[in-house]
């Protein structure tokens, strides 16, 4: 039987608590990016018009289009983040090394349209660690917020990072 | 304009229209696609198994925080405004698992001038095991705008 280490929190976990990230900035969001999202977790029903068709939206009273909310203008970035330690990782080689996705809260503020610039500044706020059926697991909340180019905010999420 | 229900109709108690999804690779997938979320335990058996989950790949826990938001979206209109979502993943979709979302109207309230539900909300399997319970809150219209 693998050792059980004594905690899976590291010295680097304790040096960033609190501590927000610089903002990141994602491309400018596409109309085509908003269809293919709505199509791919309506699927495979046809996502609502909402999302997808702009003469509809225009009589709505978001005035157009505007992404589902769960909706991430920061998928598919040229350059790319090394993995952390207090973000979920993939299969994982042993105890500490797996990883799983909690849960999220997130909180609504200004829709995404195309043509949204939208930025990210995020920070590790806490944690807590106890024996469960997976053996020693931390869980871990990230604070994200979103603002769009005109200084509104867009969202603000917690999310539950679990490592076992 | 799609105006689906109005605040005033609304009571604590009721339940909100399901929403429903047999899920497999062909909706993780093209939810990788679109997240750019290509984790080997949701791609790979083997992946899973090494992740503890005897069945193998298994699916993303945004997909089905994702069916939430289309469950309110779908049963509040386009109208409504979806003010907060919440849930946690206490356990796996599987390889076709038909999931169900869910929600109860648990309060009404005005609060700076928006008419607000909040509900508590499920994403359940086809043996109806609660795997991702929640919270949400909506914005909806009333009748006299």
């Amino acid at each position: 039987m693998a050792t059980q280490p004594e905690t899976l929190v590291t010295e680097e976990m304790v040096q960033r608590k609190g501590v927000f990230s610089e903002p990141r900035v994602a491309p400018p969001i596409a109309l085509s990016d908003i269809r293919k999202w709505g199509i791919a977790v309506y699927w495979p029903e046809t996502p609502p018009k909402l999302h997808w068709d702009e003469d509809y939206a225009r009589t709505t009273r978001h005035g157009g289009v505007i992404a589902p909310l769960d909706f991430n203008p920061f998928a598919w970035p040229i350059d790319r983040e090394p993995p952390t330690s207090g973000r979920a990782t993939a299969a994982g080689a042993g105890v500490g090394t797996r990883g799983m996705n909690g849960g999220q809260t997130e909180e609504y503020y200004a829709p995404m349209k195309s043509g949204d610039v939208i930025s990210s500044t995020t920070g590790l706020t806490e944690w807590t660690e106890r024996q469960t059926r997976l053996g020693l697991t931390l869980f871990t909340t990230t604070e994200t917020r979103w603002t769009n180019q005109d200084g509104e905010l867009v969202k603000v999420k917690k999310s539950i990072g679990i490592r076992y | 304009m799609s105006y689906n229900v109005y605040w005033e109709d609304i009571e604590v108690g009721a339940e909100i229209t399901p929403w429903s999804r047999k899920t497999d690779f062909m909706n993780w997938n093209r939810y990788a696609a679109v997240n750019d979320e290509f984790v080997y335990i949701h791609m790979d058996d083997v992946a899973g198994r090494a992740a503890l989950n005897e069945a193998g790949a298994f699916g993303m826990g945004n997909l089905r925080f994702a069916y939430l938001h289309n469950m309110l979206r779908d049963w509040a209109g386009d109208e409504a405004q979806i003010r907060k979502v919440g849930c946690q993943y206490r356990s796996i979709n599987q390889k076709d698992d038909v999931l169900t979302c869910t929600g109860v109207v648990t309060d009404k309230r005005v609060e700076d001038g928006e008419h607000l539900i909040d509900l508590k909300v499920d994403v359940v399997d086809q043996d109806g095991k609660s795997t991702a319970p929640g919270e949400a809150t909506v914005a909806l219209p009333t009748r006299g705008e």
